[in-house]
């Protein structure tokens, strides 16, 4: 494994039979998980370069469980590593050897469902597709749809901060959370937000949100509903240049109008997905944009009028308008299949996720293209052009010995580059371990510090996921003590734990 | 150290830094003395929170202008003590706005407008009516450089809208109130200005009626930007406006649509544009509460839930006000006349009815807060707290203290103290 993980601890393993009982004293049946072929399937997430069998599983059925577990590693001093379906694809929930991991799985019901106040009560382990079917015949739906939404869980959404193909006018998982049950490593329970649109004293629920199960175990989340717009509308337009798809792109926000969504698609991924589903796609341009509008009829139709004549004032040489809702998600269809399409003409591939100012979109399409030839590897790419959120897919064959890690050094580059260019390593995606050595390019140590403190204060031992976010592991003393020496910035780093 | 910072009055010491590095060395100085700052921005909203007890003020005035605004990539980043004025003129000229629509909190109090600064209004997360459909300001920071209470220059966030790196810690500037960090600079959401709004405002609908008629409202594929109910003496004077906002033919549309729906509720009078806006304006201001012998308090309920929190008050209040859907109550009180034996603050008649009002709050599933009129700490609330609140504070208090361990920035401003 590339990246280097905390070293177990040796008493730990050593208690390996004696924590599997206390962990049965509190999660009764099938919930503990021991025997080594059954921990097989939890050894990787989504992010299946990593993998490592955890020291237990525990899949505890509810807010108690879940205190009870965390109380006794707390006072024991053994690592949890929270797990909701394992969709994420920055190794957020990559187990420790010596660490317990804490599925949420079972924890799959909708509590409640308040239509006056816009809002439902679900614990974490529900799938976000489920969220929104419950809510349909209300008119209702939960608005961040990852891709990935018929598996992952509200409780990894939540982890990750996740967004999808509408955060550009309806926001992420932030944006849309009211309020959070949160165990943290002490077994407290707390509660983070309100019913009500704010609450007092900091604002830990925005903390909280995309902070990678690293501050406590989500048990209950309080999910915004929006209601559903009457209609959407989508056009396909197609470019002869990543230049003028990305001017439309810019032209479109110019005149005040905020897509539902905005999608661009480089040659390879048009012509891979085009090979997968045969959508009708046009395989002679270099960008195409996937462009959705929502709203009444009215709405729809206007803001239509102005999208597609901002394309063919720029040139679009492709300009189709959905003719009814089949036809909308036929255009999405080859989107959201994007992945699947190029893992049909490679064997493996990498995804890769970071966002920079919308302008630099050209800039970066081309700088990739050069670092696609110096590594090597091919690279296709779908991104959420509307809010400069990235995902090249880096092909590559794991068989190949090599291969992994030009694939890793090319996504490095890109992430470098993305920011260097003013934007970020992540954007929906997390940092996970995949992106945890890349911090520093984007933070320095001060900055890391300050988060690290609020690690500190949720969980002053380090026991949970540790390993993950922060490249260099500090003991919650020594980031105290820096005040101290103040004017010295260099602070001896400490071995990994 | 760098140039020792300019000190702007000589009766309490002010400093006045006009750079990043002058806000470090004068925070590390007080640091190194522990001289206690007070925090201020335009120092318009001084009286909205409980004060503070500092040697020293550090005020950010000198810290303004926009630095970075490219309208196509919808953000803004400018220094703490911008003017809110200047960036909205700013803004305005791209058919631009700030989303969360913050205000100027000289509207409350009759001060001289125009001394909100931006570092201002994250620092306190004001919000205004389009709260209820776009967000609260903490919503829209992207990112921010800051000093902490260690008297160390740190960034957190970014300056594009998705970002999962690291901790989220814009969300804990934003609201922290110059407790934790003093902000040096922001990077801010910007949206489209919407070019058209219609404001329908229906008359004579009691507060619980007006609360079902907004939900109702919210609950509709209309997208209300805001939704609002002033009570009024007589009550057939009392109004409850919508706003719909979006290019002129949409909004046509929305407020057929949204006239569909409530047509039980009576027929509403439709105000455009600038009617709208000066509508709005009345309610930003709370033009309807009064100004003199009243306490104001502002109670944070689940939306649907406002009408129920005036009506458990209605014997103790003077005026409401609806925002926010129902979701945010602004409440007139008297002032309790003065008592002849001295109380402790608890026993006091004022001490009784602030932690009535409190528990009403409470118990609905929000909070409220004492936001302007009494001079007099809070005192305890002495309504129950919800189970787990002690562990929350608790944490909040770390939270403060690993970012400010010597309280040096605003001592006497207690987050965690609603707790």
């Amino acid at each position: 494994m590339p990246v280097k993980m905390p070293a177990p601890e040796p008493e730990t393993l050593a208690r390996r039979a004696q924590i599997a009982a206390a962990m049965r004293a509190i999660v009764p049946g099938e919930g503990v998980i021991d025997h080594a072929d059954e921990l097989a399937p939890y050894e990787s997430d989504a992010l299946t370069a990593y993998a490592q069998k955890p020291l237990l599983v525990v899949l505890p059925e509810n807010t108690e469980q879940v205190a009870a577990v965390l109380r006794w590693c707390g006072e024991q001093g053994v690592r949890v590593v929270p797990r909701g379906a394992g969709t994420s694809l920055s190794g957020g929930a990559l187990p420790l050897a010596d660490g317990i991991l804490l599925g949420l799985s079972r924890l799959n019901r909708i509590l409640e469902v308040d239509y006056d106040n816009r809002l439902a009560v679900v614990q974490p382990g529900v799938t976000n597709l489920a969220v929104s079917q419950a809510v349909a015949a209300r008119g209702f739906y939960y608005a961040p749809d990852p891709s990935s939404q018929v598996a992952c869980t509200i409780g990894g959404n939540v982890a990750e901060n996740s967004g999808g193909v509408h955060c550009l006018k309806y926001g992420m998982t932030a944006h849309n959370v009211l309020a959070l049950k949160m165990v943290l490593m002490s077994g407290e329970v707390l509660e983070l937000g309100a019913r009500a649109l704010d609450a007092p004293g900091y604002d830990l629920l925005g903390v909280a949100i995309g902070s990678e199960g690293l501050l406590g175990v989500v048990t209950e989340v309080t999910l915004k509903l929006l209601i559903k717009p009457p209609q959407a509308q989508a056009a396909l337009l197609g470019f002869e240049s990543v230049g003028s798809a990305a001017r439309c792109v810019a032209e479109v926000i110019a005149q005040g109008i905020i897509p539902a969504g905005m999608e661009m698609m480089d040659k390879p991924a048009i012509h891979a997905a085009e090979d997968f589903l045969g959508i009708g796609y046009p395989r002679d341009v270099e960008a195409l944009l996937i462009v959705e509008v929502d709203g009444p009829a009215e709405e729809c139709a206007h803001l239509m009028e102005l999208v597609t004549a901002t394309a063919q004032r720029n040139g679009a040489s492709t300009l189709r308008v959905a003719s009814g809702e089949q036809e909308r998600l036929r255009f999405w269809a080859g989107r959201k299949a994007a992945f699947p399409a190029i893992g049909r003409i490679s064997p493996d591939y990498y995804c890769i996720d970071g966002t920079i100012p919308r302008r630099c979109l050209p800039e970066m399409l081309a700088r990739m293209a050069d670092m696609s030839l110096r590594h090597g590897l091919r690279v296709a790419n779908v991104f959420h052009a509307g809010d400069g959120n990235l995902h090249p897919l880096i092909l590559y064959d794991a068989n190949v010995p090599g291969d992994l890690e030009r694939a890793e050094e090319f996504a490095a580059e890109i992430l470098r580059t993305c920011v260097a260019m003013g934007g970020v390593l992540s954007g929906e995606h997390g940092i996970g371990v995949e992106k945890r050595d890349l911090m520093p390019e984007m933070f320095g140590e001060l900055d890391l510090a300050h988060q690290e403190r609020i690690k500190c204060a949720f969980d002053p031992d380090m026991l949970l996921n540790p390993g993950k976010v922060f490249p260099t592991l500090h003991r919650c003393a020594e980031l105290g003590r820096m005040h101290v020496h103040h004017g010295q910035l260099k602070f001896p780093e400490l071995p990994r734990l | 150290m760098s140039e020792a910072p300019s000190v702007v009055s000589e009766r309490s010491p002010r400093h006045a830094p006009a750079s990043d590095a002058e806000v470090r060395d004068l925070i590390s100085a007080a640091v190194a003395a522990r001289r206690r700052l007070e925090i201020e921005g335009g120092g318009s909203k001084r009286a909205l929170r409980s004060p503070v007890t500092a040697d020293v003020v550090l005020e950010l005035r000198a810290l303004s202008g926009v630095l970075d605004y490219d309208p196509e990539e919808l953000v803004i980043r400018a220094c703490a003590g911008t003017p809110l004025r200047e960036i909205e003129t700013l803004l305005e000229e791209r058919q631009q706005m700030l989303a969360f629509e913050p205000f100027d909190h000289a509207l409350w109090f009759g001060a001289e407008p125009g001394r909100a600064t931006l570092g201002g209004i994250m620092a306190a997360n004001i919000s205004g009516p389009r709260r209820v459909s776009s967000g609260a300001a903490r919503d829209h920071l992207l990112g921010f450089t800051a000093v902490s209470g260690r008297g160390e220059l740190l960034k957190g966030g970014g300056a594009v809208v998705k970002n999962v790196s690291g901790f989220d810690l814009p969300k804990l500037m934003a609201g922290s109130w110059g407790t934790l960090a003093v902000l040096t600079s922001l990077t801010v959401r910007v949206v489209p200005r919407p070019p058209a709004q219609t404001t329908l405002r229906f008359f004579g609908l009691s507060d619980a009626i007006a609360n079902r008629l907004m939900t109702a409202a919210l609950a509709t594929p209309a997208a209300v930007s805001a939704a609002a109910h002033l009570p009024a003496v007589p009550a057939s004077a009392a109004e409850t406006l919508l706003r719909l906002e979006g290019f002129g033919p949409s909004v046509k549309a929305r407020v057929r649509l949204l006239e569909e729906h409530l047509a039980s509720f009576g027929s509403p009078e439709a105000l455009h544009d600038e009617s709208s806006t000066r509508a709005w304006r009345r309610v930003v201001a709370l033009e309807p509460l009064p100004r003199r012998g009243c306490t104001w308090w502002r109670l944070s309920v689940p939306p649907a839930r406002g009408a129920e929190a005036g009506a458990a008050l209605a014997d103790a209040t003077r005026a409401v006000l609806y925002d926010w859907g129902g979701g945010l109550v602004y409440a007139a009180v008297p002032e309790p006349a003065p008592e002849s034996a001295p109380q402790s603050a608890a026993e006091s008649a004022a001490g009784v009815l602030d932690a009535r009002i409190r528990s009403v709050a409470r118990t609905l599933g929000g909070h409220a807060r004492c936001v302007q009129g009494s001079a007099a700490p809070a005192p305890a609330p002495a309504a129950p707290r919800p189970p787990g609140s002690s562990a929350l504070r608790t944490l909040n208090e770390r939270v403060k203290a690993a970012f400010d361990p010597f309280g040096i920035l605003n001592p006497g401003l207690d987050l965690a103290a609603e707790l």
